[in-house]
């Protein structure tokens, strides 16, 4: 393979089950071109450690679109306003305006007062396994557990769940693809969303309940409220990121554990080990494998290059979270491994906003089905796996167990 | 410093004892949601938490420091005897 | 595992507090067997420090919960607490205890720290009500009078200390009056752009500052009760409580006469932290980390550096406690870069690098009016220090440009860089203006104190109440 075509290799769905070798691959450069991927004017990957956490940290490389060099312009219409794709101080002030609704300093112990909830949506899908023989993972717990509570979360009326599915569906599966079809899906659906919530956020200003949309809806906070086209892309990215990444964080945590049998036992008998795990696999197997959203400001040297201004960098997070110059023995899995500072979650201001709640869902997930099924077994190794190389995932995980312990 | 787990190995006390490394610390406030009780927000990013939480948090404390992004908590478990054994204090000159 | 050091050797830590702790835990963690001895005079195992002036005395948890972590179970050590030495014998290689006792070694690591500066007055010191914050024991006091609703506090010096006790009072709903000789708090440490943002700070949280003013006198009841606190503008105040926070003095004075070049500004040492006698020459035997150490470093082209941080003292002590054990090639010199934090009126301040080495500074993201920005320090073309205020994930960055001695102003463009934006001075006040030190200051080049030369700043008069008799 030459080597400015190791991204599109990793890109190609033909690898999808098997990319590790060529972010291995990857990382022999610590920063290097690429012929394209996300996009076909090519981009700087950096792919180990060091150089991911200090570009990451690096105030000249923006993830806002309208200096971005992607070409095209920004992919949906919403995608100007949601603070994933702005810089400091806007991004600093969107996002502050949505986690008061979420989490500290205003309210710390919203999440962990949702635990017992989550435990009880993450119990009733496993009593709703009870009696099967074959099973797949993805579509009967692995999807529905973290979509019905971010729908819980923000207020989105259950009824309308099968709907989102499609339109979040139809967002990410172009996440990494610039086919015409693709792109003019993605509109279709970001437009059919943006509607939606702009109607829901309406809604609940007139009428507010307890959810984080009336309360975004309705805030007289000192910082005063977010304009509407911000709100309602804020809540579609919530609704999105809510949907399709915690999903591959339980399914690819499942498909590990299968894999690992010695580990899957001991977590039987020492749960809180869970805690641990869940990490690891956010090292080991990240649901989200690449960032492919930044452009530097100004010229950057970095690790021997010099990556030109104007141009798309993206952050290998799945290579660095596997350089042996960080972590002994990368690829290994290890639940017990010291210091895992992983990358799974991204870094520097634009850490995952989701992200307790994501590792409150892995843990619960796990643990649930740890603790439920009996003699649990791949049917199929490797599964088949979702088209997106960003957000990487099994689409299905069939499992044959020998019953289903009940609560 | 060791963190978490080289601290496995400690001397048995009866108490959590943790530290925050606050300049390695970046306010990612994983610890505050997980360990709302012990770990907290004051204002946007100055962290303040209890250095030795009762003991019944022990399961939020072990997430919360499992989940820092840059590992800044470091923590000596009290190790879980049945009389709940404390190590004999260090000595004192007379 | 065996270490060069052999495990018939006896290694002594004087100094019982952070940075003795993580040099015993080194020592152990590294392999070390021989006999290890840790002499304290606080009668309390090691604690953490920080926690004191801002959650202690603000009364979220008692000062008891700040015993430090262990990273090694230290099981085989030989704790001698509540007892302070008061001599070093350094041909003997014997220390000296108060109790009359005495303790030979074979390496001996000084780790002795600071104290808290006292109120210049005996007498006044002595009042009910006039406190200083160093200890477990002094917070713990400080906390139960401030738990009783005092009318108001003053605090003396706005300093981090005095800011961060002026900071918790507010906490506890208490009226607080601080008094800064210099023109704004902070202004010693971090230069008067920043420091006008700090005392905004102040301001906003309904602190009743008053800059370049002195205390004149404390002045107590018939029962010996502070009562008023007089002030160098004429005026007086009416307190019940008032906090001298007016910086530390290093404790150096239990190795007068032991040939090691020990002054007021601590102990002088190398880069691998061995001591330097007062013939300059660096001896083998004698270690020294942590607040009470100076030291060489090469970014500030080899001027010895006296730091009060807690990330020094744990990085410091774990290269001393390396270099006593390890085969003398394999040594490691101390060179991290000067890192600190400070939370007050609920903002993060990080700093990293020597701001108080800088004559030029620059607003480099975010504004200083928002209250959110990242400040770069320049001297002579090159970035010598940054300071956050509720920026902390940029500092990073700037602490790489340091290492690297990038040009300053820095060049490049970056996010959230407001305009215009130019470096201007940095305006640290006449040192004699200061009440209180900076937790990071350069002392010149020589070994020897008598001989320290300030830069940037000259030892003038004393400051407001800091009495240095020579
Ligand atoms: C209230 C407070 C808040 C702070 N906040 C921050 C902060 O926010 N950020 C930061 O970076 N740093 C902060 N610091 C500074 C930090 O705590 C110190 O840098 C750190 O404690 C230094 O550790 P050390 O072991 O070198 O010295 P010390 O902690 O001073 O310990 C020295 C020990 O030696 C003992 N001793 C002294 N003389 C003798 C003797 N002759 N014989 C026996 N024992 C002796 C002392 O009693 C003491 O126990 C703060 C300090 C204080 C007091
Ligand atoms: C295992 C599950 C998840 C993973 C692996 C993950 C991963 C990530 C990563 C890597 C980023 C950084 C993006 C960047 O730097 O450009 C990010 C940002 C973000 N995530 Fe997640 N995420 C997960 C779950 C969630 C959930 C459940 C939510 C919603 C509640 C969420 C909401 C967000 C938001 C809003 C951002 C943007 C943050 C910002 O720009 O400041 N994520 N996530
Ligand atoms: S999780 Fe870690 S980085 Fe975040 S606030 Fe807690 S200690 Fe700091």
């Amino acid at each position: 393979m030459r080597e400015e075509a190791i991204l599109r290799t990793i890109y190609d769905p033909a690898h999808r089950a098997h990319p590790y070798a060529l972010y291995d691959q990857l990382r022999q450069v610590p920063v290097r071109w690429q012929e394209d991927g996300p996009h076909e004017a090519g981009t700087y990957v950096v792919s180990t450690y060091r150089e991911i956490a200090a570009l990451m940290h690096d105030p000249r490389i923006s993830s806002d679109l309208r200096k971005g060099a992607q070409s095209g312009g920004p992919r949906t219409p919403a995608a100007p306003y949601t603070f994933i794709n702005l810089d400091p101080p806007e991004h600093d002030r969107l996002r502050r305006l949505a986690m008061r609704h979420f989490g500290p300093p205003e309210r710390s112990d919203y999440l962990e007062r949702l635990r017992p909830d989550i435990e009880r949506i993450a119990a009733r899908l496993a009593d709703g396994l009870q009696g099967e023989r074959t099973i797949d993972l993805v579509s009967r717990f692995a999807y529905p557990l973290p979509v019905t509570v971010i729908c819980t979360i923000l207020g989105v009326p259950h009824e309308d769940q099968a709907q989102f599915h499609l339109w979040a569906d139809a967002l990410v599966e172009g996440v990494g693809s610039n086919a015409p079809e693709a792109r003019a899906r993605r509109l279709e659906a970001s437009l059919a969303l943006n509607r939606y919530m702009a109607e829901l956020v309406e809604r609940r200003r007139k009428q507010p309940t307890d959810d984080m949309l009336s309360c975004m809806a309705t805030d007289a906070g000192p910082e005063g409220r977010m304009d509407d086209p911000y709100l309602v892309a804020t809540a579609a990215l919530l609704l999105v990121a809510g949907h399709e990444t915690t999903v591959n964080l339980i399914a690819n945590g499942a498909l590990t554990l299968l894999r690992h049998p010695s580990i899957l036992e001991r977590l039987r008998h020492e749960p809180d080990l869970v805690v641990c795990a869940v990490e690891e696999i956010l090292r080991y197997e990240p649901p989200v494998q690449l960032l492919a959203n930044r452009t530097t400001l100004d010229d950057v040297s970095i690790a021997g290059t010099t990556i030109p201004k104007g141009v798309l960098v993206t952050f290998a997070l799945a290579a660095g979270n596997r350089d042996p110059l960080r972590f002994r023995d990368p690829g290994r899995f290890d639940p017990e491994r010291p210091e895992n500072a992983h990358l799974g979650f991204g870094g520097g201001n634009h850490y995952c906003f989701g992200a307790p709640l994501a590792r409150i869902e892995g843990q619960i997930a796990l643990r649930e089905l740890v603790r439920r099924l009996q003699g649990p077994r791949l049917v199929v190794d490797p599964p088949p796996y979702r088209p997106s190389p960003v957000l990487r995932g099994p689409q299905q995980l069939l499992v044959e167990v020998d019953g289903v312990h009940p609560t | 410093m060791a963190r978490a787990h080289a601290l496995d190995v400690c001397a048995p006390r009866a108490r959590i004892r943790l530290v925050v490394d606050l300049n390695r610390c970046q306010a990612y406030a994983q610890c505050c949601f997980l360990a709302p009780g012990v770990f907290e927000l004051h204002g946007e990013e100055a962290l303040w938490y209890d250095p030795e939480p009762d003991p019944a948090q022990r399961e939020h404390v072990l997430r919360a420091v499992a989940s820092c992004p840059v590992q800044a908590i470091a923590v000596e478990w009290p190790e879980r005897t049945d009389d709940d054994g404390v190590e004999a204090p260090p000595r004192r000159s007379p | 595992m065996s270490t060069a050091f052999g495990d018939d050797k006896r290694i002594l830590i004087v100094g019982a507090s952070l940075a003795g702790l993580r040099a015993a835990e080194t020592l152990r963690a590294e392999g070390f067997r021989g006999r290890v001895t840790i002499v304290g005079d606080e009668p309390d195992e090691p604690y953490d420090r920080p926690p004191l002036s801002k959650g202690v005395i603000a009364g979220r948890f008692p000062a008891a919960h700040t015993a430090l972590p262990r990273c090694e179970p230290l099981r085989d050590v030989e704790w001698r607490l509540g007892v302070a030495a008061t001599g070093l014998d350094a041909l003997a290689k014997r220390v000296l205890l108060l109790d009359g006792q005495s303790i030979e070694f074979d390496r001996l690591l000084i780790a002795t720290g600071a104290r808290a500066r006292p109120w210049r007055d005996p007498s006044q010191a002595k009042l009910d009500g006039v406190f200083t914050l160093r200890g477990r024991a002094d917070a713990e006091r400080l906390h139960a009078r401030l738990a009783a609703h005092p009318n108001r506090v003053v605090v003396i010096g706005a300093g981090f200390m005095g800011s961060e006790i002026a900071s918790s009072c507010r906490e506890l709903g208490l009226a607080v009056t601080v008094i800064e000789r210099g023109p704004a708090p902070l202004s010693g440490a971090l230069g008067g752009v920043v420091a006008e943002r700090a005392g905004a700070l102040q301001r906003d949280h309904g602190v009743d500052l008053r800059c370049y003013t002195t205390v004149d006198a404390l002045e107590g009841d018939a029962e010996g009760r502070l009562r008023r606190v007089r002030l160098s503008d004429g005026s007086a105040l009416d307190a019940d409580v008032a906090v001298v926070a007016l910086g530390a003095v290093r404790n150096t004075e239990w190795l007068r006469g032991s040939g090691l070049a020990a002054g007021e500004f601590g102990v002088a040492c190398d880069a691998g932290c061995r001591a330097i006698a007062l013939n300059f020459i660096v001896t083998d035997d004698f270690f020294v980390a942590g607040d009470v150490a100076r030291f060489p470093h090469p970014l500030y082209r080899h001027q010895f550096l006296a730091l009060e941080h807690w990330s020094n003292a744990i990085e410091q002590a774990a290269i001393a406690a390396h270099n006593m054990i390890c085969a003398p090639a394999n040594r490691r010199p101390h060179l991290a870069v000067p890192a600190f934090w400070s939370s007050q009126f609920g903002v993060n301040i990080k700093s990293v690098g020597v701001p108080s080495a800088a004559d030029e500074v620059f607003i480099a993201q975010g504004s200083l009016a928002a209250g959110r920005f990242v400040a770069v320090y320049g001297k002579e073309g090159r970035v010598v220090a940054a300071v956050t205020f509720n920026q902390g994930r940029w500092i990073e960055f700037y602490q790489r440009l340091i290492e690297s001695a990038a040009p300053f102003p820095p060049e490049a463009s970056a996010a959230d860089r407001p305009t215009p934006s130019a470096p201007i001075p940095v305006a640290f006040p006449d040192p004699t203006a200061v009440a209180h030190e900076a937790t990071a200051i350069l002392t010149g080049y020589d070994a020897t104190d008598r001989r320290v030369q300030w830069i940037p700043r000259r030892r003038a008069a004393p400051a407001h109440g800091a009495v240095n008799p020579r």
